[in-house]
């Protein structure tokens, strides 16, 4: 069976939400934190309920509605949703309250809203949507395992048109904690010199990326969805480069039919390590790209860089801000996406022209 | 694609029991866990009745021989998912394909609770370490490291459904042949933010719950663990010692109604039901037990009450909420019943409805009410109904 990308949408620290050019004006900041662009959601969501929705509800539920929008579809056959932090602003906000009000008089508001499915939850209110509704939050492989739920739904032919999408937000507090932890880089520096400086952290960054996949084919197709392939703690470098190797072999392909490799490169030294040596052997002669430097490093960003390549595929066009290197194939066929997060989950996806 | 999943091995820890064995003792006993709060520093002590595991975090530990510093969640999922896996005794583990799919609502939420008292005061203040695994995903990750089955993990979270469509999700990996076993199921422990939560939504019985009594006035929260290890046909054929069940059926629907409440008519639950009956190929007359949602809270009661009305009017099976034993617990509450229901074809058991005495007005059944053995008990219906309208129905047969 072939999984296509029906559509795609994403609110991210760039402007990719609604019409726009595609990455032709990037927006640079000169800090370790990239804030997600909002658009003017009275155009996606009731005004009635926009003032009680928080930032992660609001990106969700208006990136969805704009993915649905774009593949011309009212109603998704599912609604799947990843996140590793869930509904972090009310989480924080009722959890300070608690403190705070010393559990006094506390507003049902913020609990209500702080569970995990929220978004999935919200869609599906706002279509009147009564399918299969799910939500991961494993970490860094959220996004990927609601990936798998849909494609195993469509090979099951329980469902079609199935909406799928990664939402993380990053509020005040956790970005402070974030920061004590080392993530970040211990400096202001501008994203779009994210890979010039090789130094510890990366910088932080949030967004919504929804995409609704099926398996009918159609001119109006992004891009296929040709394999997803997930795998945790590798023992080495080189085992990394064995299961992509494995990976592209069972897809009946070899590295040199890879138009374009997406990496999740994020400017952290530990990070970027395995992504340097596989530029010195299996991609030595591949046209790379990278995308962490638009909208920043979190769980599920590897939402934006599925985003990114069913993009790059259906307008045939590399964007020059997240080219590496000289890109040999101006209009990619074939786009390998390599991501991992915190070198603990490891992600390849294969996206090919239809 | 086609091929069926079987249980093999089973786990649990409430407040009832801290394995299967003492949580069976219990119902027989009609012994329900629910007591004043002792584990939490709340101002909701003595206010509201809870079903606490009533062991320490430092006696968790041990029974697992890992650190006390531990997310409780972490400790709880960790004591039922290791005893399903030793139930199981599945020789050559090493050689399968292996698989952890957990649910948890509150993660590491009782470290983060400690952490946020110094860090609301001064940002650069409390100690990392408690927040460091707040993530749902990090109790998945360390259970799966600690028991070693790492070759897929992930985590669920649709609030107290969540554990059912863990179940629901681990089938399907080995249906599609991407695992051979998997443990799947769900931990959560009781917080202070999941305690104030409820509170504040006014939902909380002052007394013990009585579920699908007409005087019902809210729910008990509890905590716990429970899971089931899911195998293939080919895994299945090769074990010595006999299967629990198999999963016959499964339906996740959503209510579509509001974000904490249930329809009046129960559509959520009534679509998760009937759409895990057509799963499964079975007649609503086929179901010998319901394991209800049954919360107690008048709202949850009457939309899952109305939903059965409608799909098994007018014959209806034993039903029951174990729920007046454990609590609910939350995200946990789908793997604990998941485990409920395994044992209730393996050794023929209805369980009672505790406390129950008024049949509600607006239904024409009422649940049972004793402990009954030597039942004939084909299939089972297990009902996990949450908030987001998320309605998941999962059915178990013999086999």
């Amino acid at each position: 069976m072939k999984i296509y990308i029906r559509s795609a949408a994403t609110i991210s620290a760039q402007k990719t939400f609604g019409d726009v050019p595609f990455l032709t004006e990037p927006v640079e900041y000169q800090e370790t934190r990239l804030k997600a662009i909002e658009p003017d959601y009275k155009d996606y969501i009731d005004p009635k309920l926009i003032r009680r929705m928080s930032h992660i509800i609001k990106m969700g539920v208006a990136t969805a509605r704009e993915c649905l929008t774009q593949a011309g579809i009212e109603m998704p056959g599912a609604i799947i949703t990843g996140t590793a932090y869930g509904c972090l602003e009310d989480t924080i906000t009722f959890l300070t309250r608690i403190i705070e009000l010393d559990e006094e008089m506390l507003p049902p508001t913020a609990f209500i809203q702080s569970t995990h499915n929220t978004v999935a939850a919200q869609i599906a209110l706002m279509l009147k949507c009564h399918q299969y509704n799910n939500t991961f939050v494993h970490k860094g492989l959220s996004f990927e395992s609601a990936l798998l739920d849909a494609i195993m739904l469509l090979k099951e032919k329980e469902a079609d048109n199935i909406l799928v999408g990664g939402t993380d937000e990053m509020t005040d507090a956790s970005f402070t904690i974030l920061s004590r932890l080392g993530q970040y880089k211990r400096w202001p520096l501008s994203n779009l010199s994210l890979f010039k400086t090789k130094s510890k952290g990366t910088i932080g960054g949030e967004g919504a990326a929804f995409v609704l996949i099926t398996d009918k084919p159609s001119t109006d197709n992004l891009a296929e969805l040709t394999a997803v392939k997930t795998f945790y703690k590798p023992k080495s470098n080189e085992d990394v480069e064995l299961r992509i190797n494995s990976f592209l072999a069972d897809n009946s392909l070899n590295i040199e039919d890879i138009d374009l490799v997406i990496t999740g490169k994020n400017g952290d030294l530990k990070n970027d390590a395995v992504y340097e040596t596989l530029t010195h052997s299996l991609f030595a002669n591949c046209s790379l790209a990278n995308y962490k430097h638009l909208c920043g490093e979190y769980p599920t960003s590897v939402s934006f860089a599925l985003w990114l390549a069913s993009n790059i595929i259906k307008r045939e066009i590399v964007p020059a801000i997240v080219a590496e290197n000289a890109i040999k194939n101006s209009s990619p066929k074939k786009i390998l996406i390599y991501n991992h997060y915190q070198n603990n989950y490891h992600s390849l996806m294969l996206v090919s022209a239809c | 694609m086609s091929s069926s999943v079987y249980v093999a091995g089973v786990g649990a820890i409430t407040a009832i029991g801290n394995n299967v064995a003492d949580n069976l003792a219990a119902f027989e006993r009609e012994e329900a866990g629910m007591a004043e709060i002792t584990l939490i520093n709340t101002k909701l002590h003595g206010q509201v009745p809870v079903a606490e595991v009533k062991l320490s975090n430092t006696e968790l530990a041990a029974i697992t021989n890992v650190s006390s510093q531990l997310s409780r969640t972490t400790l709880l999922s960790l004591i039922a998912a290791k005893e399903a896996l030793n139930d199981a005794g599945i020789a050559n583990l090493s050689s399968l394909r292996t698989g952890f799919v957990s649910a948890n609502t509150v993660g590491g939420m009782d470290k983060s609770e400690d952490f946020f008292v110094e860090f609301t005061k001064d940002n650069s203040k409390g100690k990392l370490r408690n927040v460091f695994d707040h993530e749902c995903g990090s109790m998945t990750e360390a259970v799966a490291n600690e028991l070693g089955l790492t070759d897929y993990m992930t985590t669920i979270s649709t609030a107290c459904s969540s554990s059912a469509n863990a179940i629901f999700y681990g089938a399907r990996l080995i249906k599609n042949d991407l695992l051979d076993v998997v443990v799947a199921g769900g931990a959560d422990s009781l917080t202070k933010f999941t305690l104030n939560g409820f509170n504040t939504l006014m939902i909380l019985d002052k007394e013990f719950c009585k579920p699908f009594d007409d005087n019902r006035e809210g729910l008990n929260l509890g905590e716990g663990a429970g899971y089931v290890v899911l195998v293939s046909e080919k895994v299945a054929r090769a074990l010595s010692k006999p299967l629990y069940c198999q999963l016959s059926g499964y339906n996740n629907s959503n209510d579509a109604y509001h974000q904490t409440a249930s329809s009046p008519d129960g559509t959520g639950s009534y679509l998760a039901m009937q759409g895990a009956l057509a799963k499964s190929g079975l007649q609503p007359s086929d179901i010998d037990y319901i394991n209800l949602h049954g919360t107690g809270t008048p709202n949850n009661d009457s939309a899952e009450g109305t939903a059965i009305k409608r799909l098994f009017d007018p014959h209806y099976p034993k039903m029951s909420s174990t729920k007046s034993f454990t609590g609910h617990t939350l995200g946990a509450s789908g793997g604990v019943e998941a485990v409920f229901s395994a044992l209730a074809i393996k050794h023929g058991l209805i369980y009672p409805n505790l406390r129950f005495e008024t049949p509600m007005k607006e239904l024409p059944f009422t649940p049972e009410k004793h402990y009954l053995k030597d039942q004939k008990i084909n299939h089972v219906l297990s009902n996990s109904f949450g908030f987001g309208g998320n309605c998941t129905s999962l059915i178990f047969s013999a086999i």
